[in-house]
């Protein structure tokens, strides 16, 4: 027989089982259409389930809005960049590279994985000063490192080629490829979300006072959030470069802030569900909206949105959702199975309130 | 030299202080973090000429007489804010400051594309008051025109605003919502009043970074906010969310760090002055996390 605990632990368990289940069928569906445009919209979404959930870590657990997560996408392209270009490429492109850097030809995997963790290491040592800020300071010291990560991305040339792109990545990103890495984003965050740390820092969203007197030392769970969020960030900005195979620091400032956002703002900041629901939202979204931009032919004329006026109209269904939704489209529930297909059947009798 | 550094060092760290003013009188009354302020200023700008995708911008505004201009860029920056305050702010007023922080970041990259949309993404060269470009000497320093016309015109207006809080009636008001919003409300201030007159303020204050911009780069952007906002920004934490003196000190603060950097940096670490001035703010905020002046009203009570 189980408590009533231990079953709202088993129907946590089934959320990221029936969001990856979702995202696979997704992924199926497209690749029977063996259409290529499908096919690319498909890992273009995959990459973006990375990276929101990746974000989702951090945002949806302490309820700190961070504008650096871009940054983390941007050190994630680059490491997996300098450690996958082929010596040569690197030798033109490239030039300051340390000796050892420029001679490595590293397997993809293994230079998202270097991606990731670098974008953690340098979440951990910048999150050591920007958490200890109140929550609204935290966000603008966010902005700020955002900044200060993209100053020294466009300037530092010898490293990243300054503004110029880094071209030639390999393009091997295919929707399967980025469907295991959303896999595994999806599960390290729900096991984060119902760790005793994921617990911690939800209680300091909800009432920072109260959590603190509990004895929560809320600077300690959010900094563990944040170097686990940077990972996924650092992942889901390798795997873009991979995907695009042209990398520059503009393509990790400011629209991508927003656009992940966005997202999770859009579908509910408050659950995991939510963030891969606005991911889902806001992609088919601007896929129809980048179609319009490109023109679309109604008889005889040709209609096209004027380039530009995708942004405007996803932010005014931003601030409309914040408006008249300000929880987001699931309003913080996720999705799982009902308590009778876990086994919460027998509960009855031990559930005083039924 | 040195003169000449003082010069430099007071007219940036003035439009810093300006600008950083605009976010804290926002903040102060309603814990609104306002990520459209950039954007604002950006407007202004583009108030001044036609929509055209040209390269060479046409003045359109622009070519009215200084005593008209002015006013007339102040009140286009005035109106701006009192309509975004309307249209987006005011139906969220009960959010939470994340949710209103959130929903000024969307209403900035609106206004940035609606401008890209009507203006195309390429710099424009404007030349606005092209005459005050000549220097002057003062004592061993050559100083341009424009910039002492600046200095003097931020001095009015700190000296302006000063008294305009502490005599008037609507800037008693404003302390007194800055100070505890819900005590003021019900004391009898009414909340729209003081929102509305924060936001106008505040919008104007745009516009004059809007016109210094203009004038002293001849250059119109639709980026062109965002840097000067984010120092901005950094200036309001610094000086303490929620204190206007507070901006204002930090605001001319970092004006002066990064004047300093920019003359005492090497040449080859110069692009990445702007890094070392963050990484500075964040050092900074280590050992004040609550900023230099942190008003009482800010603390959380328990």
């Amino acid at each position: 027989m189980l408590r009533q605990h231990g079953i709202r632990r088993r129907m946590a368990a089934t959320t990221p089982l029936i969001l990856a289940v979702l995202l696979l069928a997704f992924v199926i569906a497209v690749s029977l259409t063996h259409d290529r445009a499908l096919a690319r919209m498909a890992a273009e979404t995959l990459i973006r389930v990375t990276l929101v959930v990746g974000f989702w870590i951090f945002v949806g657990n302490s309820g700190v809005v961070s504008f650096g997560h871009a940054a983390f996408a941007c050190l994630g392209a680059y490491v997996s960049a300098w450690t996958t270009l082929k010596p040569a490429m690197k030798a033109t492109l490239l030039p300051g590279l340390p000796d050892w850097l420029a001679a490595a030809e590293w397997p993809v995997a293994a230079a998202a994985v270097a991606g990731g963790g670098v974008a953690a290491l340098v979440a951990l040592a910048t999150g050591a000063a920007i958490l200890r800020l109140s929550g609204i300071a935290a966000s603008i010291a966010t902005f700020a490192f955002l900044a200060m990560v993209n100053t020294i991305w466009s300037n530092w040339t010898p490293m990243t080629g300054g503004t110029s792109s880094v071209v030639g990545l390999e393009r091997y990103v295919t929707p399967w490829a980025a469907l295991a890495w959303a896999v595994v984003a999806l599960a390290v965050a729900a096991a984060y979300g119902a760790s005793a740390s994921g617990l911690a820092l939800r209680a300091t969203r909800e009432d920072e006072v109260a959590a603190a007197a509990s004895g929560i030392d809320r600077y300690r769970h959010r900094l563990l959030a944040y170097t686990l969020s940077a990972f996924f960030c650092g992942v889901g900005g390798a795997l873009t470069g991979h995907f695009i195979g042209v990398i520059n620091p503009d393509s990790f400032y400011l629209s991508l802030t927003f656009l992940m956002l966005a997202m999770l703002v859009v579908g509910g900041i408050g659950s995991l569900s939510g963030a891969v629901a606005g991911v889902m939202a806001l992609s088919l979204a601007v896929e129809l909206l980048v179609r319009m931009e490109k023109g679309v032919t109604l008889g005889v004329t040709t209609f096209a949105l004027p380039p530009g006026s995708q942004e405007i109209i996803i932010a005014v269904a931003m601030i409309l959702v914040l408006i008249f939704r300000p929880a987001g489209l699931l309003a913080g529930r996720e999705i799982m199975l009902p308590a009778r297909w876990v086994g919460g059947r027998a509960d009855r009798t031990t559930d005083p309130t039924s | 030299m040195s003169l000449q550094l003082l010069f430099d060092a007071l007219a940036l760290g003035g439009i810093h202080a300006i600008a950083a003013l605009g976010i804290a009188l926002i903040f102060g009354v309603m814990r609104l973090v306002n990520f459209a302020h950039g954007q604002f200023i950006a407007c202004a700008v583009f108030a001044l000429i036609l929509p055209s995708a040209d390269a060479l911008a046409v003045l359109g505004l622009g070519r009215l007489p200084a005593p008209v201009l002015v006013p007339v860029i102040l009140s286009v920056g005035a109106g701006l804010a009192l309509a975004a305050e309307a249209l987006v702010f005011r139906p969220m007023r009960n959010a939470s400051p994340v949710t209103l922080m959130v929903g000024s970041f969307a209403l900035g990259v609106a206004l940035q594309n609606l401008l890209l949309v009507l203006y195309g993404g390429r710099p424009k060269a404007i030349s606005l008051w092209a005459g005050l470009g000549h220097p002057v000497r003062i004592g061993s320093a050559e100083v341009p025109l424009l910039q002492l016309i600046v200095i003097a015109a931020i001095i009015v207006i700190l000296v302006g605003l000063a008294l305009l809080l502490r005599r008037s009636r609507i800037g008693l008001e404003m302390r007194a919502a800055a100070e505890d919003f819900g005590m003021a409300r019900m004391l009898g201030v009414p909340a729209n009043r003081v929102i509305s007159g924060a936001f106008a303020l505040s919008g104007s204050l745009a516009a004059v970074v809007a016109l210094v911009l203009v004038a002293q780069t001849g250059i119109a952007d639709v980026r062109m906010g965002g840097q000067i906002m984010l120092v901005a920004f950094i200036a309001t934490v610094v000086g303490g969310m929620g204190s206007l003196s507070g901006a204002v000190v930090a605001g001319l603060g970092i004006g002066a760090v990064s004047a300093l950097l920019q003359a005492g940096l090497p040449p080859e670490a110069r692009p990445f002055r702007d890094a070392f001035l963050y990484a500075a703010v964040i050092l900074v905020l280590l050992f004040r996390p609550q900023g230099l002046f942190a008003p009482v009203g800010t603390r959380t009570r328990v």
